[in-house]
């Protein structure tokens, strides 16, 4: 620690006072195996000074016994930690490492660049204001280097710099150099960095590190420390609005209730409107509560307590946000997903969602596509395994309050936890809420039809299933009804006999009254319509007119006649109610099939013969329909 | 603002004049009948909602009033009311801005963001405390966390019973000036079993005595997270382990199967009799903590400052006589050294060094320029390089 003692040994508490204002930088390095993270790392921890000796004899010890570097030291042994990797010569997790300069306080996360690993590099990038790409350069660019690049951008890293190592190797040639930084920038295009700056060094030379290497006269551009110590991150989430996620409801006595959190951006200070999502109360702040003393502002980072004006509910999951600007809330969103775990993902099935401050039960109800992290072409899928990325419809059990990612690291980030195993299996940024209008903060003129149907991804229909007693109607409908709920869609099966224990129980079996009870099956199925609702209506509905009522009181296309054309011997043999034995002895009057007609339907969107395929696959086909024609989004 | 008041005014006095229920002509505006009264109780709205609501509202409102009259809007009473405070709240130029954070305030907040997630969270957590700087600091940080209400989980020391006496005077002034619940923590059987560092080594004292103590004391009081003072920078293994730690039913560490720690979000799920180790000041440096003791005036134990104490020379470590129960070699004599201590754990395994620095800054200018690293005063992993993660994988913090 030469560089601090120098001052620290003179004067002490000038030194202390110095230090103190100190800023921070986190950043994580990437590279590909052999580029020479660890070397780097090892070389700032060593030319920063802040290796004591006794770390310096075992370094020179190691390196002699396992180093790469021959007689030289081998700073990656520095930061190569656990036991198992060093045998293998390789980093397998993510690790810290702290430094600091006059200026900064710096905490690095090495993350290792081969392949399988893209959940660590993820993991260290979560928390970095910048990343250092390593490149080298005898080898250029490189499909790890685009997808380091990409998982940056991903996970919302704004400033990027290119070291271009090994250049002790290539004979600091610029024109390598040149070629290669024109070659990043070309490809970096597309992902929308704020900054990227580009430094030829040597990290095992020590070239352009500290400072600028007389190896490369050409270079205009600062060396890699004093770039790291002049960044200006300060201002990246102060422009956004103020968020609070509430963490902690603070409350000792009847006098004082506070909420506890980390402020995830912009300020706030005592008199600000303040509205809470997702209740949509609204109130003023009247104090900023710490131990030294109350607080005149607090901004971004800032883990605060603030007591409100009014006594309104807010508990632990809600964001305290500025009136004028308060956060989105959804219970379905578009988020990209980063799988982590070697349990492949899988659509429909339940996990829990945590967000900055609540945990959720929900399902990642669709994947849309995948993404090749190394060219970032879109791919279909149905899963996700390990280190994949997917674009996903994510769906709630309840409304949570969020940011898009892209406008807030910490209101718009989540992690996937497995209910059984409790592990932490994936992580998300949320792109969008699905909802059509995103700031509708309770209700909305324009919910009809439509965004019903479309806050379901499904088109509304009525399935309407006609046929004779022990066709098989209802056993179809069944299937049809619990295929599409594991699809996640949302449905609703209106049974002859279950609707005439209820809603028709005034109703007989004379011609009125059948006409009546079809007529209130139909209108209910409407509203269920309207509602967004897929309908499986099954009643034999013997009459042509009757089904055409039914048909017209929906739009064209959202009535589905499925015909259950099973020959009548074949039910009658079924029987399953007992009920073609009771017509037959007379017991039963005008029994469609035996004493009352059935007029078979001629333009049946579905005819099935339940006496030719299974229950199962009769079900099928009609879900197939469905899909065909576009009713299941 | 207005809007939403200027809507809801003229709303009620529609009702009014026309005799209707104000939820109807919610209803009529807003496809809501509840909506109006939740307008009034601070809801929201789109502005093409609010738009659309106007139309409506101009159309009925037109229906029984000759053209004209509507145009008169008049001023909402709630306007009078707000608009000073919105002229506070805007303050003008001179709006103080929040400070700048440096490095000491972005690592407190974080540790005190960790402490808040973990009382929310966590059915029963403890803070151990093993009475040294950085012990000191968590417990400082967990004061602030919660001001003005106190910590809300109790402070445990595993007790080997050779700690230093002035640690344990710290300790107990200190626990009690906080408000902290204190729990003690000793394994009794190791202590019937007279385990103790010169008799059976330090291994197997710093086994029984503190590693398989801490796992009773876990399991006797169900402790489902517990806070430990580690940081990142103190040993190799530690760098890469989480801020929350899994800890199996048997208490072990496996650094091959962490989970995945992003942004600020922790996964805080375990099963039954599984544990969560949790390391607020992970990130935190040596030169960290010391600078934050400077700067918050943090009491620490007196045997970090140097003064003349009676110490042994023990293979080129400093041992404090503290007691009797030291055994005295043949011929050994405590000698009265200037000394001082950078790392405080029991005594006979605790190296002091010469040292005049009798103040802090004292202290941390020596640290500074010092030439070997903290742990080095630890006995314990002084064997191999790999040892310190032996031990965690065995349950040591």
């Amino acid at each position: 620690m030469a560089h601090a003692a120098a001052t620290a040994a003179d004067d002490i508490i000038a030194y202390l006072d110095a230090h103190e204002k100190k800023s921070m930088l986190r950043f994580i390095t990437c590279g590909s195996v052999d580029d020479g993270k660890s070397t780097l790392i090892g070389r700032l921890l060593y030319d920063t000074k802040l290796l004591y000796e006794d770390q310096l004899a075992a370094l020179e010890a190691d390196s002699r016994k396992v180093g790469t570097q021959g007689e030289k030291i081998d700073f990656a042994l520095l930061v190569d930690g656990l036991a198992a990797e060093r045998e293998q010569g390789i980093t397998i997790d993510v690790a810290y490492r702290f430094f600091s300069t006059e200026k900064r306080k710096f905490i690095v996360a090495d993350t290792p660049g081969h392949e399988q690993y893209t959940r660590n590099m993820a993991t260290g990038a979560s928390t970095a204001d910048v990343a250092i790409i390593l490149i080298d350069a005898r080898q250029g660019v490189l499909k790890q280097t685009r997808r380091h690049s990409y998982i940056c951008s991903l996970l919302g890293i704004r400033h990027i710099v290119v070291a271009i190592n090994k250049m002790d190797l290539v004979d600091y040639s610029r024109a390598t150099f040149d070629k290669i930084e024109a070659d990043y920038r070309a490809f970096a295009k597309q992902l929308g960095f704020q900054s990227i700056v580009c430094i030829p060094v040597s990290a095992l030379e020590g070239d352009n590190i500290l400072t600028k290497s007389a190896n490369t006269p050409w270079h205009r551009g600062p060396a890699l420390l004093p770039y790291l110590e002049s960044l200006d991150v300060s201002k990246d989430g102060s422009a956004e609005p103020f968020r609070l996620p509430v963490q902690w409801v603070n409350r000792p006595n009847l006098n004082f209730r506070g909420f506890s959190g980390t402020v995830a951006s912009g300020t706030v200070r005592p008199g600000d409107e303040i509205v809470v999502v997702p209740s949509g109360r609204r109130s003023r702040v009247t104090r900023i509560v710490a131990k030294d003393g109350d607080l005149a502002a607090a901004g971004q980072h800032q883990a605060v307590t603030i007591c409100l004006a009014d006594e309104i509910d807010i508990s632990r999951g809600d964001i305290i946000c500025a009136g004028k600007a308060p956060a989105e809330q959804s219970d379905q969103f578009a988020a990209h997903v980063i799988w982590m775990h070697d349990d492949e993902m899988i659509p429909g099935r339940q996990y829990l969602f945590k967000t900055a401050n609540r945990i959720i039960a929900g399902a990642i109800t669709e994947l849309k596509h995948k993404v090749n992290v190394n060219t970032l072409e879109h791919m279909s899928g149905k899963t996700l395994e390990l280190n994949e990325v997917g674009f996903c419809n994510i769906s709630t059990s309840a409304a949570i309050a969020f940011d898009p990612y892209a406008h807030n690291r910490e209101t718009g980030s989540f992690i996937i936890i497995d209910r059984r195993t409790n592990n932490t299996v994936g992580v998300g940024m949320i792109d969008f809420s699905l909802r059509r209008a995103q700031n509708v903060h309770w209700q909305d003129l324009d919910v009809n039809k439509l965004a019903r149907a479309a806050s379901k991804h499904q088109k509304p229909c009525v399935l309407w299933f006609t046929g004779l007693s022990g066709a098989g109607k209802s056993t179809v409908a069944n299937l049809v009804e619990k295929k599409l709920h594991d699809l996640g869609r949302h449905t609703y099966t209106l049974d002859g006999d279950n609707v005439r224990h209820g809603l028709n129980k005034d109703l007989g079996f004379t011609d009125a009254d059948r006409v009546e009870n079809i007529r209130r099956v139909a209108e209910t199925s409407k509203l269920m319509v309207d509602a967004g609702l897929i309908v499986l209506v099954s009643f034999i509905s013997p009459f042509q007119s009757e089904r055409r009522m039914a048909r017209d009181m929906v739009e064209s296309g959202e009535f589905i006649e499925v015909f259950v054309s099973t020959p009548i011997e074949v039910c009658e043999r079924r029987d399953v109610k007992g009920l073609y034995a009771k017509a037959r002895r007379g017991e039963i009057k005008n029994f469609t099939g035996i004493d009352s007609d059935y007029e078979a339907p001629e333009n049946a969107e579905v005819t099935l013969d339940t006496s030719k395929v299974s229950a199962a696959d009769a079900a099928s086909e009609i879900v197939e329909h469905l899909k065909k024609n576009g009713y299941l989004g | 603002m207005n809007s939403i008041e200027e809507l809801v005014s003229r709303a009620e006095r529609l009702a009014e004049r026309k005799d209707l229920a104000l939820s109807t002509v919610s209803r009529k505006l807003l496809n809501d009948g509840k909506g109006i009264n939740r307008l009034k109780s601070g809801g929201q709205l789109t502005m093409r909602t609010l738009e659309t609501a106007f139309e409506r509202l101009s159309a009925l409102e037109s229906a029984d009033k000759p053209a004209g009259v509507t145009a008169l809007n008049p001023q909402p009473k709630g306007a009078q009311m707000t608009a000073p405070l919105d002229e506070a709240a805007k303050g003008g130029a001179d709006l103080i801005s929040p400070q700048r954070m440096s490095h000491l305030d972005r690592i407190e907040a974080e540790a005190i963001h960790i402490m808040r997630e973990v009382a929310a969270e966590a059915e029963n957590p403890v803070m151990l405390y093993s009475i040294g700087k950085d012990s000191s600091v968590m417990l400082h940080l967990a004061a602030k966390a919660f001001f003005p209400s106190r910590p809300p989980f109790p402070l445990m020391h595993v007790d080997t019973t050779w700690k230093f006496k002035d640690m344990y005077a710290h300790r107990d002034r200190i626990a009690k000036e906080l408000g902290f619940e204190l729990i003690v923590h000793i394994n009794e059987d190791g202590l019937k079993q007279g385990v103790g560092p010169f008799t059976h080594g330090s291994a197997i004292h710093t086994d029984v005595m503190k590693t398989q103590s801490l796992k009773q004391a876990l399991d006797k009081y169900k402790f489902d997270v517990a806070f430990g003072g580690a940081r990142r920078d103190e040993e190799k293994s530690r760098a890469k382990e989480r801020i929350f730690s899994f800890r199996s039913a048997q208490h072990r560490w496996d650094p091959k199967n962490q989970r995945p720690e992003l942004w600020n979000i922790y996964n805080t799920r375990i099963h039954k009799g599984e544990s969560i180790r949790v390391f607020p000041i992970s990130n935190w440096t040596e030169l960290d903590i010391w600078q934050y003791i400077y700067r918050e005036n943090i009491p620490i134990p007196s045997l970090y400052f140097a003064k003349e104490r009676p110490v042994v020379d023990r293979d080129g470590a400093l041992i404090m006589v503290d007691d009797d129960r030291m055994p005295l070699k043949d011929g050994e004599r405590p000698k009265m050294e200037m000394v001082r201590f950078r790392t405080l754990g029991c005594y006979p395994l605790t190296g002091a060094v010469r040292s005049s620095a009798d103040t802090l800054p004292q202290v941390i200018q020596e640290m500074l320029v010092s030439t070997s690293s903290e742990r080095q005063g630890r006995v314990i992993d002084h064997d191999q390089s790999a040892s310190m993660e032996k031990k965690k994988q065995e349950g040591y913090f």
